[in-house]
């Protein structure tokens, strides 16, 4: 297992600092969570890390530099992401979006050929995001819960080590959310993962260590407890009180 | 498993029925003529199994197809100029219009016929890999790519007809004679390249349809959809695509070789911008993502254009713009959407628990 190591992360866009020297290290197995108020930068961070924006400084995956290398690359060097809004493949079925993912290092041979069966990795990955009996369903005709669910088996056949979810719980109910909780945990046992969310509560109840950012630097970092006790992160949070996130954190444990 | 079996015995009865037709009904069916007409058509079916492909399959707006027709319906051309001409002599436009007391250089490879016929394929999907390699990696898609292939058929057009001592210029390589030793004047030789384009479109069908069905196929329609997530699966969309495009130019360069036995001439007229619209008007109709649609699709199409350009010369063109656009604006998935849409429909009425016996069947 390898850990992530950022180090003086800068992105811009034209004049507008959205992350703005960053320094960052996640522990291999982890469960990491990344929060902070709107526009603190916590997506342009995880886009900057798999190479979708530009970025300076330094991000180390396993001791190798992932920055200047295009998307696939990094994707193959065994980081993968999630997205605000789910993006899986809505006219293929779910067995054909995790064969997919499981494939990138298929040879010519193997990929002009048909599919037989289906691979062992896939039906693992079918069983532990409780998907098996949608296997051939449509993934455009999926719940918004199960589309994230089966994000999340694409990574997890795609054999990423270290795994960046932004936002996986959102609009997901109560049940979803404790089943997709403890989904994380199980997965942070063999491998690293960083959650980008805005839900205090699901933070709370899964967070192994947590970062919280503030107009693109780190502002804090530890523990829940140790986290919410930072009169730092506070003052923040309250600053922001027609954020839907202040109360929240504010209450603290009520 | 069982909805697999049911489609892929479909399809065999499909593609018997297919042979069946083009190789014992039609030659008995149609006049030498008519045939003659079908082979045309059949031409065009060729290209259309190829968009299919790049266009339905992988959302490519492929626009410039003429230009891979052209690159073959040439090689096999200037092929059979050659040969027409006899040794020693130039093909008669060269000694009419042309400066040049012996063939250019570039003519030369083509005096050899297995050169020749491997440039036809070959050619096009060089050409195509190279443009492919720079539009693609520089993430050229959409409508920005259609723009580009239109501008580079139009290009190639231009260019042939400012080559009249090479190229014949406006009027193209015509009154073909010879194919590989046979007059092609004589019906029984037509017939038997009428039988040559058959089977070639129905080989083409059967290769689009292994990589329709393959893992690639799968990907190809996964870039089309969102080519962001591919690559953050670790794959590169740029050879994904670069794959569909180079098989579909392939496929436009046989057909456009195959084109000029049939119909005795090339011209830039027959490969720029109006021809490559054509293209993909009979594909967008019959329906791009299904290869039935496509097929029957562009061979409907180029049927329609001799029945009505034969009665109004002047509306066609404005006919096909028309057909072009409703297609796309109404039922983007073609004809073949609307089986589809009945055998939902069907599948639904089946489900209704009034009538159970139905699901026996």
């Amino acid at each position: 297992m390898s850990g992530l190591e950022i180090r003086q992360l800068r992105v811009s866009f034209d004049g507008f600092t959205a992350v703005d020297g960053v320094d960052l290290e996640v522990r291999p197995g982890d469960l990491r969570f990344l929060i902070g108020p709107n526009g603190a930068g916590k997506t342009t961070l995880v886009d900057a890390v798999t190479g979708l924006v530009k970025a300076r400084g330094s991000v180390r995956f396993g001791g190798t530099e992932l920055l200047g290398r295009s998307v696939h690359r990094i994707a193959r060097s065994g980081i993968g992401r999630t997205f605000q809004t789910a993006t899986v493949f809505e006219e293929l079925t779910v067995l054909q979006n995790l064969d997919i993912a499981a494939g990138a290092g298929r040879g010519a041979w193997t990929m002009l050929r048909r599919r037989r069966g289906v691979p062992e990795p896939v039906a693992q990955a079918l069983e532990t995001v409780g998907l098996t009996e949608l296997a051939d369903s449509p993934a455009g005709t999926l719940a918004h819960g199960q589309k994230q669910w089966l994000e999340i088996g694409m990574l997890l056949v795609q054999e990423v080590e270290l795994l960046l979810l932004d936002e996986p719980v959102a609009g997901m109910s109560h049940d979803e959310r404790q089943a997709t909780g403890e989904l994380l945990q199980r997965i942070s046992e063999e491998r690293t993962v960083v959650v980008i969310e805005h839900d205090m509560d699901f933070m709370r109840s899964f967070a192994r260590s947590v970062s919280v950012l503030h107009a693109g630097r780190v502002l804090s970092e530890g523990t829940v407890t140790e986290v919410q006790a930072d009169p730092k992160v506070q003052e923040v949070y309250l600053g922001h009180t027609a954020a839907e996130d202040a109360a929240d954190v504010a209450v603290q444990e009520a | 498993m069982n909805v697999l079996k049911g489609r892929s015995a479909r399809a065999w009865a499909g593609f018997a029925g297919g042979a069946f037709a083009l190789f014992a009904v039609a030659p008995f069916a149609l006049s030498d003529f008519r045939l003659g007409l079908l082979a045309k058509y059949l031409c065009m079916a060729m290209v259309a199994v190829g968009i299919c492909l790049a266009w339905g399959r992988g959302g490519l707006l492929t626009l410039g197809q003429g230009v891979f027709f052209g690159l073959g319906g040439y090689a096999m051309a200037m092929h059979l100029k050659i040969t027409d001409a006899g040794p020693g002599n130039l093909p008669d436009f060269m000694q009419l219009y042309g400066t040049a007391d012996e063939l250019p250089w570039w003519w030369r490879p083509f005096e050899n016929p297995v050169f020749a016929i491997a440039a036809t394929v070959l050619l096009p999907m060089t050409v195509a890999a190279l443009l492919g390699l720079f539009i693609f990696r520089r993430r050229v898609k959409g409508a920005y790519f259609a723009i580009l292939s239109q501008a580079l058929a139009s290009a190639f057009a231009i260019w042939l007809v400012g080559q009249q001592a090479t190229t014949g210029g406006t009027n193209g390589l015509t009154d073909i004679q010879g194919f590989f030793g046979y007059d092609l004047d004589d019906p029984v030789n037509q017939r038997m390249v009428y039988f040559v384009i058959a089977a070639s479109l129905l080989a083409l069908i059967a290769l689009a349809r292994q990589l329709i069905h393959s893992r690639y196929g799968e990907l190809l329609v996964a870039v089309r959809d969102s080519e962001e997530r591919v690559r953050f699966l670790g794959y590169d969309p740029a050879n994904v695509k670069l794959v569909a495009y180079v098989v579909a130019a392939g496929m436009a360069g046989l057909a456009g070789a195959l084109f000029v036995p049939a119909v005795g001439i090339i011209s830039p007229a027959l490969i720029g911008i109006v021809p490559s619209i054509e293209f993909v008007i009979g594909a967008a109709v019959g329906g791009r993502a299904s290869l039935v649609g496509a097929v029957l699709g562009a061979l409907a199409v180029a049927w329609a254009k001799t029945a009505l350009s034969e009665e109004f010369p002047a509306g066609w063109t404005y006919f096909q713009g028309l057909l072009f656009i409703v297609a796309l604006a109404f039922l983007p998935g073609g004809l073949a959407s609307l089986t589809k849409l009945f055998r939902r429909r069907r599948a639904v009425a089946q489900k209704s628990p009034v009538i159970p016996v139905g699901e026996a069947a």
